[in-house]
């Protein structure tokens, strides 16, 4: 530290407008998220107490709309599709997502490429990816039936049937997402000390013993990371739904997402949105810090 | 004599074993990588096909002969091409932008550790992105700027603003801080330090964040979808918009499809090992 250089007077006073120029570096970055981020994050808490829809005038309500969304039977039931899609759409994943870096931690040919391969679902646009599984979930056309006959399965109607439409939005996710958990779960693997092992394996422990009993726990913190990330992006999904079902059937597979993007640009019901945006963002946060705080839990024992 | 076939037995036996446990590995190599490759690989197959193959039963997984008409079609009949310049533009311009106020904020961060800010982040992170279009939406229909590609590009920087920062915020972390202590204490300013000591350095977490933040703003759907006229659609909403009301063949679909995402899966392959450790370095992803 050049303090040590200089008298001591001169060196605090140096070392604070260092410090206040290191600010001006933020500052410009800071502007934009306060006008994009931090902006809207108060705007919608401020419509939400208003009966508001574009071209009209806007009445104050108060908690009017929070009100009114307890009362509706559409928006609850869209709360628990998020909940059916999410809770499915994190544990699939995660249990995937660790066989397949079990598998990739191993040394072999041509590794390297196939990971490459593995990783490139999560990279695809969502779009694309949700026009392309919409035409294989066809019942007619489409070539999942056409595997399901394959192994002499019956043709199923996919996203067409109002119970399997969610579970065949989740195989997009995880199709989709995977690989993300795949890679937070290497890295934990990478850090794994190798004397645990060794011993273990003296004590003629089998190779499931070795993971249940050593690899799980030491990897469970990255698990963790693992779960609040996805399920941060489950509920939050948006473009694989909208594209393939749009909600439908009916309002089978329709989330809190899906509501809310009707509300707010078909509707143009703002006022009743922005309460929507409200709730669903302290699901969302509730839920991360819940599991974060699993996280500490994991870290202390 | 006699021990000797029984060890012989005991070896073939042990290197049958190797080799059935060596398949099994394999095997479960190719389940886990099939479901990538396939859909790849079924999406290349419906744009190289003509209208009849792909509506066959069953379906025709080699295209005979393959024809190029789908794509020819998309560009010729859905002007896809001037979607493709929306989206260079928008993703473009929000990079530009995230990395001119991004790499400074990142640095600033770094060196005052004022690691409270990322918190910021991490929320941004976590906040539904319908959720910035509702009062974006009505803030631009006051300044009569919906319906431009300007307006697109401020609703991305949503995206393109915090995965620039965080990365960089913790690339500079890494960077020793001796070099920037000489240069200081020789009277450089903390910008010049900055420009010609730490940014030099900090090339490959730039190079990473641009590539990500370009990635996940090009992928971005929902916010073309709302806010961008009939001109100014970026690439994703206009395969979804154009195409699905206006034709419903399989084949310029997929066609189209190929054409948004194979530029992502290009830049992918390209620096493969960075995005991975950009990624994990705390899960970073748009919208």
């Amino acid at each position: 530290m050049p303090a040590i250089v200089m008298p001591p007077a001169r060196g605090a006073r140096f070392l604070a407008r260092r410090r206040r120029s290191y600010y001006l570096f933020i500052v410009p970055a800071l502007v934009v998220v306060g006008a994009v981020i931090v902006f809207p994050w108060l705007f919608t808490l401020w419509m939400s107490a208003f009966d508001w829809t574009i071209g009209s005038t806007a009445h104050f309500v108060g908690l009017g709309n929070y009100q009114k969304l307890l009362g509706n039977q559409r928006f609850l039931e869209s709360i628990l599709h998020t909940f059916y899609f999410t809770a499915l759409a994190v544990a699939v994943p995660l249990v995937l997502g660790t066989a397949a870096a079990m598998i990739f931690h191993r040394e072999f040919p041509f590794r390297g490429v196939l990971r490459g391969i593995f990783v490139m679902p999560m990279m695809a646009t969502p779009v694309a990816v949700a026009l392309v599984w919409t035409m294989m979930f066809h019942p007619q056309q489409g070539v999942l039936n056409y595997l399901l006959s394959l192994v002499g399965l019956p043709p199923s109607l996919w996203v067409y049937s109002p119970t399997l439409v969610i579970p065949s939005l989740v195989l997009v996710e995880v199709w989709h997402w995977t690989p993300l958990v795949m890679l937070i779960v290497l890295g934990g693997l990478a850090a794994l000390p190798t004397e645990p092992y060794e011993s273990a394996r003296l004590d003629g422990a089998t190779e499931w013993q070795l993971f249940r009993y050593i690899t799980l726990p030491l990897v469970a913190p990255f698990l963790v990371v693992a779960a609040v990330i996805r399920t941060i992006d489950a509920l939050k999904t948006f473009d694989t739904i909208y594209v393939i079902t749009g909600g439908g059937p009916g309002t089978a597979s329709e989330t809190i997402n899906l509501y809310l993007y009707l509300q707010a640009f078909a509707f143009y019901n703002i006022g009743n949105a922005s309460a929507v945006v409200v709730v669903f963002f302290v699901i969302v946060l509730v839920l991360a810090l819940l599991l974060l705080h699993v996280r500490e839990k994991t870290k202390w024992s | 004599m006699t021990a000797l076939p029984l060890r012989d037995t005991h070896r073939s036996r042990a290197r049958w074993r190797r080799g059935l446990r060596k398949t099994g590995f394999w095997l479960s190599v190719a389940v886990i990588v099939s479901p990538a490759v396939l859909v790849f690989l079924w999406m290349l197959s419906l744009s190289l096909k003509n209208e009849i193959d792909n509506l066959a039963y069953p379906p025709v997984l080699i295209p005979s002969p393959p024809t190029f008409g789908n794509f020819l079609q998309v560009f010729e009949q859905n002007s896809i091409g001037r979607y493709l310049w929306n989206s260079i533009l928008v993703s473009g311009g929000a990079t530009l932008v995230a990395l001119l106020i991004g790499v400074p904020a990142g640095f600033g961060i770094a060196r005052v550790g004022a690691k409270r800010l990322t918190v910021l982040i991490l929320i941004a992170r976590m906040t539904p992105a319908l959720s910035y279009l509702i009062p974006l939406f009505a803030v631009f229909q006051f300044l009569r700027l919906n319906n431009t590609l300007t307006a697109l590009v401020i609703t991305h920087l949503v995206i393109t603003v915090p995965i620039i920062v965080y990365i960089m915020a913790g690339y500079f972390e890494t960077l020793p801080k001796e070099l920037e202590e000489a240069a200081l204490i020789d009277g450089g300013s903390v910008w010049s330090t900055f420009r010609y000591v730490a940014l030099p350095l900090a090339r490959p977490g730039i190079v990473v964040g641009t590539i990500l933040a370009f990635i996940f703003s090009w992928n971005n759907f929902v916010f073309g979808a709302v806010l961008a006229g009939r001109e100014t659609r970026t690439l994703p909403v206009a395969v979804y918009n154009v195409l699905t009301f206006e034709q419903l063949a399989w084949g310029p679909l997929a066609a189209a499809a190929i054409i948004v995402t194979l530029p992502v899966l290009l830049l992918t392959i390209l620096i493969q090992k960075e995005i991975v450790v950009g990624l994990t370095h705390g899960g970073v992803k748009g919208g």
